[in-house]
């Protein structure tokens, strides 16, 4: 017979003194992207208690790179941690690389990787923020940002042969040149892409609903983001002023001139989801200026791959370098014994951190709010469990 | 920006806390850092949390390292002050068969999940951790992979997780 | 058994037949056409093109297709279901919204059944769709299920209040509750010497009551920004989650052929029915359906129109918007309404 009837649904509720029904949100649910499982404790549908459980796409990616053979031979995993800002993560590894290799970047290299590397930031944004809409149930906001992402897509295909996954950089140069019409595709998208930033902030950032459903939720207090190690637009939506690219400048940073956005609880208090969204915005802006002014001032000529080295063998020592990818600071570990392949690799994702303050300023909010929460910080599974 | 070294950190340190030395280690190339004893650990860090010309308000990062020659287990610890824009990194070794370190969760949240990982992945202990778990690996997983000597584990509930005999 | 008598029988039959037939037609051809109408629209909105393949011309047998697929899914029911409500809950979803369509009247020459209480059959039909959402919730013994469930259970009995409340208004208008005379009250060309005769066009306070009777009806057909019960993003499908094939297609033809109802009794009550907007011209019986149909489609239009522009709202925001502005409102304006008929 089977004993197992629906009333075992409420068995769960009608305990005397528990009002609580446990529920499992993920690791197949349409709006943890990926697979994230939160455990969820609810009151009808108020959140008591959430409990994340990460690992479902742990790959090890720091044995991995122990076991390679070759520095080198890491880059194309780097991609596969956060695949949705890949040139980001190889460029936070290279850079690590040349400080242990201590070798000086032709400017024209620099100058490429600072501009797919916003490009990328852009394309993540505009990932982020349509995936948050679409978490809110606006379904074509999220189609619009891809229609953008595919132009930038295309420009990384026309130079790096892929579309997602580029394995473009390499330590001391990249793999190849960009195409011959980079510089044109470059401004023009620029030109065609800043008016679509007004449009997607008439149909989503200021639409009436949207506010509603993220303004004074999820409230991350500053000091609260900083003793969780918080960065990126979720340190900068709580108003902190905290940019690697501007605060601990790499690479050619330091040439270029951009504002850091950052949150001031203009329709809500500050902090919450609608600050960390316009934050993302806003930075898309910025990466336009420092695109801008880069494809301006770039060299012409030079040789991207002449300070490729034959072989990577650093002296004994350890760096950590971090930048700042769209998600917030990449820091790579790197201990070298001296050896062809590195003694320890340690990545500090973004996302791993962010995602651990989500009990702190989830509980107590509606089940509908955990998804605007989880929308708001942006996570890449891929980066959380490596 | 960064107008302390790690040698001005150590001298407030031992002027603060009254100790005798602190070992500050390097390689050839890289970062400087710190190497502490694990008593020593919560002491420091508070200090370096809460004190005036400091302030590393942020754990960057906390990684653990295995060094099978010394039969050692290792942290290290990247700390960042925002508000003076200094670095410092700390370092505590503990031996292989007593792998205990004070938890730093109570100072920087963000150790929380660091510790957790470290943990899951080298075999480190952490003391008063509040919830002293596997992270990234399932529960109930053998070993810990990032050691040098780790070995997998045949199967896992059954399934077949080495794939040598099909190479 | 007489001869006779069985003639009489069969021709009653006939009648029941056609009577349930033709309702039953157009929702099936209208659901297939909506599904890929939605499907086309979402497309034109979001910049791309929509199904282009089946069928050859733009895709049109797609619905067809994907009826196809539904029906040879297999049908699963879940071990720890209550199986004979889980399986039930489907038709007995469809089954409201199909019945209510008896009191539509279709055109001049057409109408299931006459009654003289029909808005009110109609408003009390529909509420089973609350009971079969609500039963297919508790059925799957899934915890997502019941959580929509109980979502759709508090918005729709809480919507039912504003929906009614603008009804009434129409019905002080016409005072009636028959829709024909409901909408044989609307027919010649009067207001400002060159308007239909359409309750929206003559009184202002039922221009207001036309606004709420819309979003509470969003709401009743779970719309977006009110698609809370199934909000996929939230719920995964709220009280769908468990169904799959034939079972999953029946709700989702409930679910329209409820869209349709609702707006083709917003048609009814506020735009004339089957009347033309040209006073005799291109009237009479089968004009009649086209300008009904056209009218109850395009307020479905709008509806996917909304659907594809606006986010969702949350579900105690819904509550709010409901009870704390749309029934002080819709009442204040009854009131109103009435006033105004008194004076002019």
């Amino acid at each position: 017979m089977n004993t197992n009837k629906p009333e075992l649904v409420i068995k769960e509720l009608g305990q005397p003194g528990k009002r609580e029904m446990t529920i499992n949100m993920g690791p197949q649910h349409p709006s943890t992207h990926g697979v994230l499982r939160l455990e969820l404790d609810l009151d009808g549908e108020l959140i008591t208690a959430v409990r994340p459980h990460i690992g479902y796409l742990h790959r090890c990616f720091e044995k991995y790179a122990e076991q390679m053979d070759d520095y080198s031979k890491v880059i194309p995993y780097t991609d596969r941690m956060d695949y949705v800002s890949a040139m980001n993560q190889e460029h936070g590894y290279v850079i690590a690389l040349e400080k242990m290799l201590e070798i000086e970047v032709p400017v024209k290299v620099e100058y490429i990787r600072v501009i797919v590397a916003e490009l990328q930031r852009i394309a993540s944004h505009l990932l982020g923020i349509g995936a948050f809409g679409l978490d809110l149930g606006a379904f074509t906001p999220f189609l619009y940002c891809f229609i953008e992402r595919e132009k930038i897509l295309d420009i990384f295909e026309k130079s790096s042969g892929a579309r997602l996954l580029y394995n473009y950089m390499a330590v001391g140069g990249l793999m190849r040149d960009v195409h011959s019409d980079f510089r044109k595709d470059t401004s023009e998208f620029v030109k065609t892409f800043r008016p679509k930033i007004k449009e997607l902030n008439d149909l989503l950032s200021y639409n009436r609903i949207f506010i509603d459903r993220t303004a004074n939720i999820g409230v991350l207090p500053v000091d609260v983001a900083l003793n969780f190690g918080a960065s990126g637009p979720v340190l900068r939506g709580s108003g902190y002023k905290w940019d690697l690219r501007k605060n601990d400048p790499y690479s050619i940073y330091d040439r270029f001139e951009f504002d850091i956005p950052v949150g001031s609880g203009e329709v809500g208090t500050l902090g919450d989801c609608w600050d960390r969204y316009i934050v993302r915005v806003r930075e898309m802006e910025e990466s336009l200026k420092i695109i801008e002014q880069a494809v301006d001032t770039m060299p012409e000529t030079g040789d991207v791959t002449e300070a490729i080295p034959k072989r990577i063998r650093p002296k004994d020592g350890e760096v950590y370098v971090r930048s700042e990818t769209p998600r917030g600071e990449l820091g790579y570990y790197i201990i070298s014994d001296k050896s062809a392949s590195a003694y320890r690799v340690k990545a500090r994702a973004p996302s791993f951190v962010h995602l651990s303050m989500l009990p702190a300023i989830s509980v107590g909010s509606l089940i509908a709010d955990m998804v605007a929460i989880v929308g708001s910080i942006d996570i890449v599974l891929g980066e959380v469990d490596r | 920006m960064n107008n302390k070294t790690i040698e001005d950190i150590a001298e407030v340190l031992k002027e603060t806390l009254g100790l005798d030395e602190l070992t500050i280690e390097g390689g050839t190339i890289g970062e400087k850092w710190l190497r502490l004893k694990p008593e020593e650990l919560l002491p420091v860090c508070k200090t370096l949390r809460d004190e005036s010309g400091l302030r590393f308000d942020m754990l960057m990062c906390l990684s653990g390292v295995h060094y099978p020659a010394e039969n050692e287990l290792g942290v290290t610890y990247h700390l960042n002050s925002t508000k003076l824009n200094l670095k410092v990194t700390l370092k505590v070794r503990v031996p292989e068969e007593k792998a205990v370190i004070p938890s730093v969760e109570s100072i920087w949240k963000t150790a929380d999940w660091h510790e957790r990982e470290a943990y899951d992945m080298i075999g480190v202990t952490f003391a008063n951790h509040p919830n002293m778990q596997r992270i990234l690996c399932p529960d109930d997983w053998e070993g810990f992979p990032l050691r040098k000597d780790y070995v997998q584990q045949e199967t896992y509930q059954g399934i077949t997780t080495r794939y040598d005999e099909y190479e | 058994m007489g001869i006779f008598q069985m003639t009489a029988n069969s021709f009653a039959l006939t009648t029941i037949l056609v009577h349930a037939l033709f309702p039953l037609t157009i929702i099936l051809v209208y659901a297939l056409v909506a599904i890929w109408g939605e499907r086309k629209i979402a497309g034109f909105i979001q910049d791309r093109l929509g199904p282009m393949r089946v069928g050859g011309w733009h895709g049109w047998a797609q619905s067809i297709a994907d009826l196809l697929k539904l029906i040879q899914k297999e049908d699963i029911i879940p071990t720890d279901a209550s199986r004979f409500l889980f399986k039930f809950a489907p038709f007995m979803m469809f089954a409201a919204s199909y019945a209510a369509f008896a009191v539509i009247p279709f055109s001049s020459g057409y109408m299931g059944s006459s009654i003289n209480i029909g808005v009110f059959y109609l408003l009390a039909v529909t509420s089973l769709l609350t009971l079969s959402i609500i039963m297919a919730a508790w059925a799957s013994n899934n915890k997502w299920s019941l959580l929509g469930g109980m979502r759709s259970a508090a918005q729709m009995v809480s919507y039912e209040v504003p929906t009614i409340a603008t009804v009434l208004t129409v019905i002080v208008v016409s005072g009636s509750l028959n829709l024909m005379t409901v909408t044989e009250l609307q027919s010649g060309n009067d207001v400002l010497g060159f308007l239909p005769n359409w309750f929206i066009f003559q009184n202002p306070f039922l221009i207001v009551a036309f606004i709420i009777f819309f979003i509470s009806i969003l709401a009743e057909a779970h719309r977006v920004p009110f698609d809370l019960p199934e909000s996929e993003s939230e719920l995964v499908a709220g009280y769908q989650t468990e169904y799959s094939g034939m079972r999953w297609a029946m709700f989702m033809l409930a679910e329209y052929a409820d869209m349709l109802l609702l707006s083709l009794l917003g048609a009814t009550l506020f735009f004339g029915g089957w009347n033309s907007p040209f006073g005799d011209f291109m009237a009479g019986p089968v004009w009649g359906f086209f300008w009904f149909m056209l009218k109850g489609l395009l307020l479905v239009f709008v509806m996917m129109w909304i659907r594809w522009t606006l986010p969702r709202y949350r579900v105690d925001q819904l509550m709010h918007i409901c009870w704390s502005i749309l029934i002080p409102l819709s009442f204040i304006n009854l009131i109103l309404v009435a006033l105004w008929e008194l004076i002019f």
